[in-house]
């Protein structure tokens, strides 16, 4: 039933983003589009929209997922610094093949971004911490140091404003031949969900998880490469988006528990739509200018998120 | 070594650093380089004053070592409500135009920021993770909301008024400057007389209370203090979120008292030491094109995981 409910929110957000825009299409002339209509919709409306869900959808459930891995409700893509490993990735890339592909750029950004996330976790797990608060925290430092080895490498070769740009995360690029890339998602999720039981597992400690005969190092190398593999496909392509992963698994988590193989689709659907609305708010607030999705998703995530942690739902975590 | 050996050795170090900067590689023509490089110098001195200064005074009535008012969103506040004043004046209004009256009505709003902070700190009573994460919270989000307020102004209008709001060391306003070092002057001659109450404070807040501290006057005061090095601070040259963490606890490890008078001028001196010194190793002997002040977010990072990690414990 709320599986129903979410899955109608998104079509329903879908179609709204679909016939959002300069070119008037409205709703009735599906089935009689001029040329240039069916054109605006194949090569932009239709990428732009699949972009958003499927950005939506991976980034919630990497937060999930790193979110099970740590036993920690605050770590996500962009408190645990993945993000910017990303980010760092893409402009090393950018240096060591300035005529490279897309491919050796994601090969390269995977590389940094799996080493830095191995580190996090590693640490996240050694720690013997007793604050919840802590974790995250540790992470957005090692964000911002992540961040300034970006910032003064690219001052030294001149990328930085170039890299700026390309990082703030937007989807109005987003364009049919630019975005294939983020399918490479789809499957990894799909893997996720085949082995959501273990991720729950996973959450519930490690000895927990050990004792019940779980390979917990496999598990967690599987966590490490999905998760560095989805955040670098979409810093890639569409840039960085703060708070998603963060927020929507826990309000997903608040209302309907912690069943992976039950929540999972779930979440995916809930990041899918909140990330379309913040991506319609975003092209409707200054009509017909955009603002980007990322600033969108800082002001409300934001928002959100403090208004979560100032209201302690989430001490229980 | 006595702290007073110590502070004149670093007061000698700073100036050492400040003639570097000042002199060094200057040609014939002083008459040409020597006031612009003196604005900028000037800049980083009254900077890292105003940083070392907040940092340690927040420290003490936040019982907390590794908090800083930049930590807690002080100085994207600030620049939010910068770019508010543009947005509703304009970049010939008023308010733009007479910055004294700017920085007035900026720290007045900033005032409001912190009574919030002060309730979530002081009444509240969090622990400290918690609040850092708030804090960095609100920093992205009034950081985002800026960034839609920019993309909501004319952009011919922006870029008027860019240089002004995010002035940097290598566009120092001298107009500014004189506001600017006029604030801090006050604000710390205001200062010293409760420096020693200050140490008291540093007991506890029962201890301090029951030795004659009227505290919660004392932590408003602070605060008031606080935020108008912050808006001074950051008005002059933008964000440098770790450097207050490393001078202070570099001060609290060297010195071998608590007092704040000494607290407070060794770390300012370290603070000078580091963006003045810093800036002139960058600029001058590496030829890098950076501020000193991503070098400083990135050895801060470093030193703020470990201080974490160490407070964990």
């Amino acid at each position: 039933m709320k599986i129903i409910i979410l899955f109608v929110l998104v079509c329903v957000l879908g179609i709204w983003s679909l016939f959002l825009g300069f070119t008037d299409i409205s709703v009735t002339e599906v089935f009689s589009m001029s040329e240039s209509q069916s054109l605006v919709m194949a090569v932009s409306r239709i990428p732009r929209l699949a972009a958003v869900i499927i950005a939506g959808a991976s980034m919630s459930i990497c937060g999930v997922i790193m979110q099970q891995m740590t036993h920690n409700r605050f770590v996500s893509p962009t408190t645990a610094g993945t993000m910017d490993a990303a980010a760092l990735g893409i402009m090393l890339s950018m240096l060591i093949f300035p005529d490279g592909g897309t491919y050796q750029r994601l090969s390269v950004s995977l590389a940094v971004t799996l080493g830095a996330s191995a580190v996090f976790m590693t640490l996240a797990e050694r720690i013997k911490f007793k604050n919840l608060v802590f974790v995250p925290l540790l992470g957005i430092i090692f964000g911002n140091i992540l961040d300034s080895v970006t910032t003064f490498i690219g001052l030294q070769f001149n990328v930085v404003h170039s890299m700026a740009s390309w990082l703030q995360g937007d989807f109005s690029s987003v364009m049919q031949g630019n975005y294939e890339l983020m399918y490479i998602s789809v499957p990894l999720l799909a893997v996720t969900y085949f082995y959501a039981d273990r991720f729950t597992l996973m959450g519930m400690g490690k000895s927990f998880a050990v004792n019940l005969g779980m390979n917990y190092a496999n598990m967690f190398r599987l966590g490490l490469v999905v998760t560095s593999c989805v955040t670098s496909v979409i810093v890639l392509t569409v840039g960085m988006i703060p708070f998603v992963g963060l927020i929507v698994p826990n309000i997903i988590s608040i209302l309907f528990g912690d069943n992976l193989r039950k929540t999972l689709p779930l979440t995916a659907l809930a990041g899918s739509a909140f990330l379309l609305a913040c991506d319609i708010l975003g092209r409707s607030v200054m009509y017909p200018y955009e603002v980007s999705v990322s600033v969108m998703v800082g002001i409300i995530g934001g928002a959100v998120f403090l208004y979560l942690i100032l209201g302690r739902r989430l001490n229980a975590g | 070594m006595r702290d007073n050996v110590k502070l004149v050795l670093l007061s000698v170090l700073s100036a050492a650093c400040i003639l570097l900067f000042l002199f060094y590689d200057s040609g014939s023509d002083l008459s040409f380089i020597l006031p612009e490089r003196g604005a900028k110098a000037g800049a980083m001195v009254i900077t890292g004053i105003a940083v070392a200064y907040s940092a340690v005074i927040f420290q003490t009535i936040s019982f907390n070592r590794i908090l800083t008012p930049s930590v807690m969103g002080f100085d994207a506040v600030y620049l939010f409500l910068q770019t508010t004043a543009l947005f509703i004046f304009g970049s010939g209004g008023f308010m733009m135009v007479n910055e004294v009256f700017n920085f007035g009505i900026s720290a007045a709003a900033l005032m409001l920021f912190t009574f919030f902070l002060y309730r979530l700190i002081f009444v509240r009573n969090g622990n400290v993770f918690f609040l850092m994460l708030v804090g960095v919270v609100m920093w992205t989000l009034f950081r985002s909301l800026t960034v839609f307020m920019q993309m909501l102004i004319d952009p011919n209008e922006f870029a008027v008024v860019q240089d002004a709001m995010f002035a940097s060391f290598n566009n120092v306003r001298v107009d500014l400057l004189g506001v600017s070092a006029a604030v801090i002057i006050a604000v710390a001659l205001y200062c010293i007389p409760m420096f020693r109450k200050l140490d008291v404070m540093l007991l506890g807040r029962e201890h301090a209370v029951s030795l004659g501290i009227a505290y919660d006057n004392l932590v408003k005061r602070s605060l008031i203090v606080i935020t108008l090095l912050v808006a001074v601070s950051t008005a002059l040259v933008g964000q440098m979120t770790f450097l207050g963490i490393i001078v202070s606890n570099l001060a609290y490890e060297s010195m071998k008292t608590y007092k704040h008078s000494y607290v407070i001028a060794c770390s300012a001196l370290y603070s000078v030491i580091a963006i003045v010194g810093g800036q002139f190793v960058i600029e001058r002997v590496f030829y890098f094109n950076i501020t000193v002040s991503v070098v400083i977010n990135f050895v801060g990072g470093l030193y703020f995981m470990y201080l974490l990690t160490k407070e964990s414990k």
